[in-house]
């Protein structure tokens, strides 16, 4: 499940106003990080990416991924994952639940599904955790139900749209190092937005403002 | 036609189906007062109640209308953000579900010469040993039927009010309008009132239009000598003669002309008062001395509105199970089902009737606006204030100006009378009322939800079906029961489109209403009032079941 992330002059433009000029490749396993500060075009940047860019906006270039032209896709057949500043966890749902939502509709029978959950929230030190309700989980342990999820979903790359940002230090720091660890053994392209330098040197990628200009290398 | 296209059409065909009938059956209405010389005007106007019957519209109409929305407005002032606000507003509901004829007669029971007012206070206050002879109930100036009129339209105002609030930021504003030395109540006018009164505009105008024309509360409650024209016309449309068709439709076109009038001076009346406000703002209003008696006023009349429906209600419940009860004992001497027992075929069969209409329409008109609402969120459509008058249409256009038109489509197509096409009549009332009860719900979910499901792979129909609907449930299920409980209380579209071959509780209720037999107009009403009741309290009962297990839903909803 992993690919390179192309975008391929990517400008995105408000009422004749750039917000976003890119033009490189994330490669499996890194993290290319999009720094500025707020309304710099940062989440325009990934809306892009993520194909929910509002009809206001303007939009030039390509965006590859695994060399498919997933441009003009409809978000969810990208194949592109998405981490919110929350968990987002879906409320009705029991952590298995949510983990099971995730799982393609190509893995077939009920067990081989549960088995995959199973599997799931023990690699993340979850494991016994499938019937319980996410509004019961601390905030660490629902950020990693939150990430198991997403690689559930066999996304081939990543978007983090500032997950750590309401984490606390100690918090922030282990998640961080969860999510991270994730990425690089998954192989998995991500682009990370942030506006904290400490996220962006633990990404460890290279760091970019939306409109291109290279702030640190890997 | 893809699915998607289908969706994205369902707002456009929505709003059809709610203009196409009211257009139609509006030209069916009123094209035979033009007949034969325009011999339905003459009639009319040869009719000497004519000028009586209108000005009893048109005097219930307005005062039934400011009435509640000052009322409304008081309790709103005074009350907002108290402990007293949030136990009127878990009074709303019960409130709202009772249908408009069994809040009718149960006030009928109460005020009545020989209702339970009269025999708590007789004899030992009154004297009287039997009824005394007045002019209580269908008194001619039509102050029952103005009363009645009111307690039941200051809770659909108050929900209303209390939906909009959020949309007018009044915490912050009264806070604001405080900070500068402004006392609650002059706050609240000189603050967030001109915001509110935008958004309850429609809403008033749909009670002034309800109140000018309501036919079952104005034959339970209102004068008889002459009838409100709306009851009039109702009377001559059911001749069995057909003789009067054509003075109905010229009164129909009148009584609508009466109620666009009123509409017009009602909207004159509002910049007058804007303007009034203003000059009172700029005067440096603050009146602290307001606030205490908004605030018990407020009080006062929310807990009475509330109480004489619960009062009216509870006292149509003892009569159908009253044994012997004389005037002026204020309890039966004993209890008996013998009402209920007796009567259980018909109580089964309308009961029966009523449900089927009920369920139908608000199935129909739910799936419509979940459509509408979908397409709206996938696809950005903004709806205009054009779409919100369409949608409030069935609301401000009299029935009695179009539904007889609907009643000829029908019979021509040969599909009156039956209880399909009554539930279709219903679903043009019951729509407006599920959308505006389901459309905040729905646009308050959290759009990332649905970004998470595509993320995840989910395709739209997906997200919608195993996120949206059921983290929605509550809401859907409440604009469910909103749904039933006014399809319940339809009483001119089960008449006419039923063409008197439909009988539901409603139209049983009323029918009864002009007879005497009390144990079993209790029996009706109580029933038409107790489904609806049972259906908010599933939708209250459903979901926490459901998801006894999910705090964060439980939040959510």
């Amino acid at each position: 499940m992993s690919g390179i992330l192309q975008l391929d002059h990517l400008r995105v433009s408000h009422k004749g106003t750039a917000l976003v000029d890119l033009n490189l490749s994330v490669a499996p396993g890194t993290v290319l990080t999009i720094m500025g500060p707020s309304g710099s075009g940062k989440s325009t940047a990934l809306a892009a990416i993520m194909g929910t860019l509002p009809r206001e906006f303007d939009r030039e270039g390509r965006i590859a991924l695994e060399g498919r032209d997933i441009t003009d896709l409809a978000p969810h057949l990208r194949r592109v994952g998405l981490l919110f500043q929350d968990d987002i966890l879906f409320p009705h749902l029991s952590v298995g639940g949510n983990l099971a939502f995730a799982i393609p509709p190509i893995t077939k029978g009920r067990a081989a599904r549960q088995s995959l959950v199973e599997e799931a929230l023990a690699s993340a030190g979850l494991a016994g955790f499938a019937g319980r309700d996410p509004a019961t989980l601390s905030g660490g342990q629902r950020a990693r139900v939150a990430l198991m999820r997403t690689l559930l979903a066999r996304p081939c790359a990543l978007l983090l749209d500032e997950p750590f940002s309401r984490l606390d230090a100690d918090l922030r720091t282990q998640v961080r190092g969860f999510v991270f660890d994730r990425i690089r053994s998954a192989g998995l392209a991500a682009v990370l937005v942030t506006h904290d330098l400490e996220d962006a040197r633990a990404a460890g990628g290279p760091v970019v403002t939306p409109l291109g200009k290279v702030l640190a290398a890997p | 036609m893809t699915g998607d296209g289908l969706l994205r059409q369902a707002p456009r065909l929505t709003l059809i189906l709610l203009t196409l009938p009211v257009a139609a059956g509006f030209l069916g209405t009123l094209m035979p007062a033009f007949w034969h010389d325009a011999r339905g005007f003459h009639a009319l106007w040869a009719w000497n109640g004519l000028p009586r019957a209108l000005g009893l519209s048109l005097s219930t109409g307005v005062m039934a209308t400011a009435g509640s929305l000052l009322i409304t407005l008081i309790i709103v002032a005074g009350l907002y953000g108290s402990r007293g606000f949030s136990v009127i507003q878990h009074l709303l509901a019960p409130l709202l579900s009772v249908p408009h004829a069994a809040a009718a007669l149960g006030l009928a029971f109460l005020i009545s010469p020989s209702g339970w007012i009269a025999r708590l206070f007789s004899p030992w206050a009154t004297g009287w040993q039997v009824p005394p002879d007045l002019l209580i109930l269908n008194d001619p100036w039509g102050l029952s039927l103005t009363f009645g009129l009111i307690a039941k339209e200051v809770p659909f105002l108050l929900l209303m009010a209390i939906a909009a609030l959020p949309q007018t930021d009044a915490q912050r504003r009264l806070l604001a309008a405080q900070s500068l030395g402004a006392g609650r109540v002059s706050g609240f006018i000189v603050a967030v009132l001109p915001a509110l009164y935008a958004q309850l505009r429609l809403p008033v105008y749909a009670v002034l239009a309800y109140s000018m024309t309501a036919v079952d509360m104005a034959m339970i409650l209102g004068p008889t000598l002459p009838h409100t024209l709306s009851v009039q016309i109702v009377i001559w449309m059911m001749d069995p003669t057909l003789s009067h068709q054509s003075t109905a439709a010229a009164a129909a076109l009148v009584q609508l002309l009466t109620v666009l009038g009123a509409l017009l001076l009602w909207r004159l009346a509002e910049t007058l008062l804007h303007r009034l406000l203003i000059g009172r703002a700029e005067a440096g209003l603050r009146a602290p001395w307001a606030d205490g008696i908004a605030r018990r006023i407020g009080a006062a009349l929310g807990l009475f509105l509330a109480g004489a429906l619960f009062l009216a209600l509870g006292g149509m419940a003892l009569w159908s199970v009253a044994g012997l009860w004389g005037f002026p004992d204020p309890l039966p001497e004993s209890l008996t089902l013998k009402t209920w027992t007796r009567s259980a075929p018909d109580l089964i069969e309308s009961g029966e009737m009523t449900l089927r209409i009920a369920l139908l329409a608000t199935l129909a008109a739910l799936m419509l606006v979940l459509a509408c609402l979908e397409a709206e969120h996938r696809f950005g459509l903004v709806p205009g204030a054009r779409a919100l008058w369409i949608l409030y249409l069935p609301l401000l256009v009299p029935q009695v100006a179009f539904l007889p038109g609907v009643q000829v489509v029908l019979l021509r197509a040969g599909a009156d009378g039956t209880w399909l096409a009554v539930a279709a009549a219903h679903l043009i009332f019951v729509l407006p009322y599920v959308f505006l009860s389901l459309a905040p719900a729905f646009r308050a979910w959290d759009p990332r939800i649905a970004l998470a499901g595509a993320a995840l792979g989910a395709p739209p129909w997906t997200v919608f079906v195993r996120l949206r609907l059921p983290m929605l449930l509550r809401p859907i299920l409440t604009a469910g029961a909103v749904g039933i409980a006014v399809s319940i209380g339809q009483y001119l579209p089960s008449l006419l489109i039923g063409g008197g071959r439909i009988e539901t509780l409603t139209t049983e209720a009323v029918a009864l209403s002009s007879g005497g037999n009390r144990r079993l107009i209790g029996a009706y009403a109580l029933l038409q009032m107790l489904m609806p009741a049972m259906c908010f309290g599933l939708a209250l009962m459903v979901p926490a079941l459901a998801f006894r297990n999910r705090h964060g839903l439980r939040v959510a909803a």
